[in-house]
């Protein structure tokens, strides 16, 4: 934990879903400042030097994406992303259960920026407790005058309405997820334009991240200088073979093998084999990028990304072919089907993952799988979606070839057999 | 025949305030009947489309679409088992043939008492308790063979 944490400190122990431990934190003399202190181009300007970027998977610059919205328009939206459903990822649901004020208070300062006076939060189906908690914390927001009319005894009205999603991960796409709460099938749209023109209902709409929102209120209290000096931090969801998987708050640009030692590290006697520094949809690394700092840009020269910063660590025990199967088949799964390249891609890769993992994978398989990736790439597909299968395959393909080849060679794979030969010579 | 009671009819027709348009409240409107009727038979997705002066195609287009609408009764309990990868690499497959054995049928099926419906799920944003699952509302993990005993047990009664 760096020597302040901002976020984390509202997380642990109880939380501060509670509004009263949230006053006693500090909480709301932020969005106070901001609204009383503070005009809306300076809050601006101030999350611009932050370098605040989202936290769901872009890494979009936060205060770009707010000035792309029209400054005259007579209605404009905020609505924001609960929908973590990207794999791994599990820090948004973290702060909507034990800190869901610290979301609302950087609504507030996010709809004060752009001029909105109305915001959804959008959070999935399963998140049955964030919502509950979200849903009180609105409550007892509105009680005490931090939402609904003049808050602050200024003259900005913002009202705040919880929504939920009904099970769809293409809903974590910021137009599929407009399309939900618009009451339709959550199918992306076209891009341009772009949410911040032509958005809900047709309206300047910002769309941000649970956790991007979060950061707010300690951009402000601290200041943009301040706030960089931190890392600038960042949530990070550390899963697989670590001894104690959770949500840890630490600088960006932190070497991998620093997070996975914050996690616990491995487990005894064990090596570590692999991991998807930004979940599923970034290409994952080997022993060799251990030393990588977890930030954009060294990630992007890796050959990944840091993606909404889940890291999923794999150790000598993992079998790679059947961790780009599962990968694949939760792709085929969620597709939504609009496009060619996602719904038929996906749908071949799965049938020839399941021929290899039943033995009966052909050598000629492991060309086929980079052609049918390829062909999803490069902008073929028209989401994210489909084109966040090929970086994980293809850096499995590359860094475990030989793994493929023993299975469709054997029909059997060589992890498992090594494992079971350790145990039976009681290694 | 109206299938809803009067009080949910009010739930639905108040729905739409929320929103600048009425579709808006069609997610929430589908899940308040759901909560009243267990699932969504073809007679509530014309109510819901009368309540909200909707076509019934596009009613039934969007409780297509999104996996938490019933179109087809469940079973009393929904269990939801995650199978993806910080699950699978803690355990998920050895408790999905577990829960596949213990309960007698496959992922998408209803055990033939009704007890529970048996879904894989993706991953449901719980990793630190890996391998874990849902039931109905509640998280558990990380779970063993014999956890999923007693949870199974303690439903069952429910």
């Amino acid at each position: 934990m760096p020597a302040e944490s901002i976020l984390l400190r509202f997380m642990e122990g109880e939380g501060t879903a509670d509004l009263e431990a949230y006053l006693r934190a500090g909480g709301y003399a932020a969005a106070r400042h901001a609204l009383t202190a503070l005009t809306p181009e300076e809050v601006i300007d101030i999350v611009d030097q932050s370098g605040l970027r989202g936290k769901g998977g872009a890494g979009f610059p936060t205060a770009r994406k707010w000035r792309f919205i029209p400054k005259g328009a007579p209605l404009k939206y905020v609505v924001v992303n609960g929908d973590e459903a990207e794999p791994c990822t599990f820090k948004d649901h973290m702060l909507l259960e034990r800190a869901p004020h610290l979301l609302l208070e950087g609504i507030i300062i996010a709809a004060y920026a752009v001029g909105a006076h109305k915001a959804y939060v959008y959070v999935r189906r399963e998140g049955y407790l964030a919502r509950e908690r979200l849903r009180q914390a609105v409550a007892a927001a509105y009680a005490r005058g931090f939402l609904g009319r003049k808050i602050f005894g200024t003259g900005m009205d913002l009202e705040v309405v919880v929504h939920s999603g009904a099970g769809a991960y293409i809903a974590g796409e910021e137009t599929a997820l407009l399309e939900s709460l618009e009451g339709r099938r959550a199918m992306p749209r076209q891009r341009p334009p772009f949410p911040a023109v032509f958005g809900l209902y047709g309206k300047p709409t910002v769309v941000n991240n649970v956790e991007t929102l979060s950061h707010l209120p300690a951009v402000i209290r601290l200041g943009a200088e301040a706030y960089r000096a931190l890392g600038p931090p960042a949530l990070f969801s550390v899963s697989g073979h670590v001894r104690h998987p959770g949500v840890y708050e630490l600088p960006l640009g932190i070497p991998m093998r620093q997070v996975i030692a914050a996690a616990g590290g491995l487990r005894p006697g064990r090596r570590f084999k692999a991991a998807f520094p930004g979940g599923s949809s970034s290409a994952l690394l080997t022993a060799e990028h251990l030393d990588v700092p977890m930030d954009y840009e060294p990630l992007r020269a890796a050959g990944s990304m840091l993606g909404s910063a889940s890291l999923i660590v794999m150790d000598d025990t993992t079998c790679i072919v059947r961790v780009a199967a599962r990968a694949v088949a939760f792709y085929k799964e969620e597709s939504c089907g609009k496009c060619t390249p996602c719904r038929e891609g996906t749908y071949w890769l799965s049938q020839i993952f399941d021929r290899i993992l039943a033995g009966g994978g052909r050598i000629e398989d492991l060309e086929l799988l980079a052609h049918i990736s390829r062909g999803m790439s490069n902008g073929a597909c028209f989401c994210l979606l489909g084109e966040s299968v090929p970086p994980g395959l293809e850096a499995s393909l590359r860094h475990f070839r030989h793994e493929y080849e023993y299975h469709i060679r054997t029909g059997r794979c060589d992890v498992e057999e090594t494992l079971a030969a350790a145990v039976a010579s009681g290694a | 025949m109206a299938p809803l009671l009067e009080a949910a009819r009010d739930e639905i027709r108040r729905l739409p305030t929320y929103y600048e348009r009425r579709q808006s409240a069609l997610l929430p409107a589908l899940f308040v009947a759901q909560r009243e009727l267990g699932w969504l038979p073809p007679q509530a997705l014309q109510e819901v489309a009368d309540l909200l002066d909707l076509p019934v195609s596009d009613v039934a287009a969007v409780a297509s679409f999104y996996r938490f609408f019933f179109l087809e009764p469940p079973g009393r309990h929904l269990i939801l088992l995650c199978t993806n990868l910080a699950c699978l690499l803690n355990g998920a497959e050895g408790l999905r043939r577990h829960l596949e054995e213990r309960l007698g049928v496959r992922p998408g099926q209803t055990t033939p008492d009704r007890a529970f419906t048996f879904r894989e799920s993706e991953c449901l944003a719980a990793c630190h308790l890996a391998p874990m699952m849902m039931v109905d509302r509640e998280r558990f993990g990380p779970l063993t063979p014999q956890a999923v005993d007693e949870l199974l047990e303690r439903y069952r009664a429910r």
